[in-house]
């Protein structure tokens, strides 16, 4: 057992346990940290395959970006330290069966198939190299779905707004016209202080 | 045994069947996203191991798109989460049947 050995079982300890007990918990602060320990477990993973510039990209977008989200929804929506429900039983067994179930014909299946590369020449994983691919117009070029992920990141922060934004209640509407009516009356008062003072 | 691409294929798989479990069993909005983020992950894993040892960078542009589609509906589905949380104070996906009435 070499060292490589030894840390791919480490950082799948990592992974896993962080997974199941972000699933499991039932303190969902505790569930949003566990989730925090599994992604970056899987950015440890991108490290230990030499892909520098995809790890640094799940440490930032997931970690520092996903995570923080979950855990700002999590205070607007839940009292601090309360406990969910616990699953009804044959909700859980049902659900541990059906993913069971499904994890082992799904390897079955697999096992059965051989996997075979490409034989196109590797390419260095730098982010010049990536960035070069995904801007290139040439014929095995990334540009159109670079588009259309920038549009759909667009669009998605647009229907955030759209859908976070507070809807007027009709009393507003009503606030305006006291404004109108108050506003001369100030200023006749500040003409009077005004006057006053002459 | 030295790690191969069997390794991180069983890894991927344990990982996205966590996350299967998760949005079956729980009934809580907020952690089935949670769960989803697991499942996109597992698959991301899988993509960049098999990019790296079956030598195909193109693994590694599909996993850049991946991450920012989930990025994108990880936003919209926690504004509606709030949203939801702000007119009917429950987060909880069993009160939302009203379609079955």
């Amino acid at each position: 057992m070499d060292a490589r050995t030894i840390i791919f079982y480490l950082l799948a300890a990592t992974v896993i346990g962080g997974g199941l007990m972000a699933v499991t918990s039932r303190k969902i602060f505790r569930s949003a940290v566990f989730l925090l320990f599994s992604l970056i477990g899987i950015a440890g993973f991108y490290f230990f395959l030499d892909q520098e510039f995809i790890a640094a990209v799940q440490v930032v977008v997931y970690v520092g970006g996903i995570v923080v989200l979950i855990l700002f929804s999590i205070f607007l929506t839940h009292g601090s330290g309360e406990d969910m429900k616990k699953p009804a039983l044959g909700r859980a067994v049902f659900s541990a069966l059906a993913a069971a179930i499904g994890c082992v014909l799904t390897m079955y299946l697999i096992s059965e198939h051989t996997f075979q590369g490409s034989g196109k020449p590797a390419l260095e994983p730098s982010a010049g190299n990536i960035g070069a691919q995904m801007l290139s117009v040439t014929e095995y070029g990334f540009i159109l779905p670079f588009e259309v992920v920038s549009m759909l990141l667009l669009a998605a922060m647009i229907g955030c707004i759209v859908i976070a934004i507070k809807v007027k209640v009709p009393e507003q509407k009503v606030m305006p016209k006291i404004k109108e009516e108050t506003e001369p009356v100030e200023l006749e008062v500040v003409e009077e202080l005004k006057t006053e003072e002459v | 045994m030295p790690v191969n691409s069997t390794h991180y294929l069983f890894l991927s798989l344990l990982l996205f069947s966590i996350g299967v479990m998760g949005a079956l069993m729980r009934r809580n909005a907020i952690i089935i996203f949670m769960c989803i983020e697991l499942m996109l992950n597992a698959v991301n894993l899988l993509l960049v191991a098999f990019s790296k040892i079956y030598a195909d960078a193109n693994a590694q542009l599909f996993v850049f798109f991946i991450m920012v589609v989930a990025a994108a509906e990880v936003a919209v589905g926690l504004a509606i989460i709030v949203m939801m949380y702000r007119k009917v104070h429950s987060v909880d996906i069993n009160i939302l049947n009203r379609l079955k009435h």
